[in-house]
């Protein structure tokens, strides 16, 4: 195993009229080393979810290539989307079992104890806080061992410290579970706190307009200094590179009082 | 503005499980009708206890569980078929907008046809047989399942077939307990509505092209003027519906929206 390589040369989808639309991504090239955690940032519009599709195997209709070491058959991709997305018809329990090949609950259970949700193996999900069906939905993506685990988004909207403690629950497990990890978020101090490496996204078409790694030693919290001081080097240094990104998210954190330099 | 929304299903709610509220009415309709015949005191409206009487006789020499049982068998056999073929038929066509575009105009046909045509033509093509009765009933309700399932196949969210394609879920169970239960709203109202159609409609058949079961005995009552029986037959008739309501529906339906409460 040596990662994931993505080249998207091209990726267009086509216009209700059947004629080829804008491109949502053009030469679009970036490496994932096995095991790493990697947030991917940019703009809304930029194709961020467009990407993941492809990788996940959702949409294969795209000219270049995904290389994943495992074959087509044996991949197991970890999905968490940007809303929970459980079945409302299943309970906690079931919706894990769901995605498990062999249907046997012992796996899942443990899992689930795990983080916290042995209280509510049997509750149905519309009985849950969003914060407690995002912890499901993360169960959901970590129960089938992925080789590939795809996150889109999944802690907007929620409260700061309800996101802050599912970003420590992703990292437990993560820690437990070594598996590569591709992170997406429009939430920079969100990168910084999760990631081994940041990759910047331009706005739509997107293309990777910068990488770097995050050196900084975790746990990090949203609201730490050093999170906080490497957020705003990094604005300093390439004002250009969040000119497309979602401010207000950006703006909403704890310097929202603080006067600027 | 919202208290009065908030109140509303409640209310509507307690209206079933109001059966003292169920038994009065029930009595005052039973006193109505007994009230009404003896003003009339004829013999085109026999009273409760004249056909409660001839309801026992009925049964008692065996013929009534006889006609019923056969007429509920022809019930059972057409509305599977319906059910069935309806639901294939509706989910195809919710699912492609070609397919739903093809079967359209047939559709239309089928909807308009007069039940009665159906089940000549079905008496004149096949013969006056047990399959002419079945299939004739079936080819009426079909066309109402198919627009209520398509209705519901149309409806199904996006968002969760893709959870499941993305986990890879094997068919059987991404159709079991992923796309089915989205249908199950549908299919309950689909029975419902298919039950009460289709009795009606075997009633009809039976008078038509049959020699035995509850349309034929009326006819045979029609024709001695015996209204008395034609009552007690209907009674007990619809007795054997609410019957199959509260015992096999209701429990089906609360079982299979358990996750809902």
């Amino acid at each position: 195993m040596n990662g994931l390589d993505i080249n998207v040369r091209r990726k267009i989808y086509a216009a209700r009229n059947g004629s080829p639309g804008p491109a949502a991504l053009s030469g679009l090239e970036f490496h994932i080393p096995e095991g790493q955690l990697v947030c991917l940032v940019g703009p809304s519009g930029c194709g961020k979810t467009t990407l993941l599709n492809l990788i996940g195997g959702l949409d294969s209709d795209f000219d270049g290539e995904i290389a994943f070491d495992a074959a087509p058959a044996d991949r197991r991709i970890g999905y968490m989307f940007q809303t929970p997305r459980l079945m409302p018809w299943l309970t906690v329990l079931d919706n894990v079992r769901l995605v498990l090949d062999d249907e046997t609950d012992a796996a899942a259970r443990r899992l689930l104890v795990e983080m916290e949700l042995g209280d509510v193996l049997d509750a149905y999900p519309s009985q849950l806080s969003g914060g407690m069906q995002r912890r499901v939905a993360l169960a959901r993506a970590f129960a089938i061992e992925p080789q590939l685990l795809l996150l889109d988004e999944p802690f907007v909207s929620l409260d700061a410290p309800i996101a802050d403690r599912l970003r420590t629950a992703l990292l437990d497990l993560w820690k437990s579970r070594p598996t590569t990890v591709l992170f997406v978020t429009h939430d920079l101090r969100e990168a910084l706190c999760l990631a081994d490496r940041i990759v910047f996204l331009s706005a739509g078409p997107g293309r990777v307009v910068h990488e770097m790694p995050v050196l900084l030693p975790r746990p990090r919290h949203a609201d730490d200094a050093a999170v906080e001081a490497a957020r705003r080097r990094l604005l300093a240094e390439r004002p250009g590179l969040l000119a497309g990104l979602d401010t207000a998210a950006d703006s909403a954190g704890p310097d929202r009082h603080r006067a600027v330099p | 503005m919202q208290p009065a929304i908030g109140r509303l299903p409640g209310r509507l709610w307690r209206w079933p499980s109001g059966p003292g509220l169920r038994a009065i009415s029930l009595v005052l309709f039973v006193a109505l009708w007994a009230a009404i015949a003896a003003l009339i005191d004829s013999r085109v409206l026999p009273g409760p206890y004249a056909v409660g009487r001839s309801l026992v006789g009925h049964v008692a020499d065996g013929s009534l569980p006889f006609h019923i049982s056969v007429t509920l068998a022809r019930v059972a056999a057409s509305f599977f078929l319906a059910m069935v073929i309806g639901s294939a038929i509706g989910i195809a066509m919710g699912r492609s907008r070609r397919v739903d575009a093809f079967f359209d105009g047939w559709l239309v046909i089928g909807l308009n046809i007069p039940a009665l045509v159906t089940i000549i033509l079905c008496y004149v093509w096949f013969g006056l047989g047990e399959v002419a009765a079945i299939v004739a009933v079936a080819l009426n309700k079909i066309p109402t399942v198919v627009v209520t399932i398509r209705e519901g196949a149309r409806a199904v969210d996006r968002d969760l077939l893709q959870v499941a394609q993305a986990f890879r879920v094997p068919r059987r169970r991404r159709f079991r307990q992923v796309y089915l239960p989205q249908l199950y709203p549908y299919l309950m109202a689909s029975a419902r509505s298919g039950l009460a159609l289709i009795w009606k409609i075997v009633l009809v058949v039976e008078l038509l092209g049959r020699s035995n079961g509850v349309g034929f005995q009326l006819h045979v009552f029609f024709q001695f003027f015996d209204i008395t029986s034609i009552l007690a037959y209907t009674l007990a008739f619809v007795a054997v519906i609410l019957l199959i309501e509260v015992f096999i529906l209701r429990p089906l339906e609360r079982r299979l929206s358990g996750w809902r409460s």
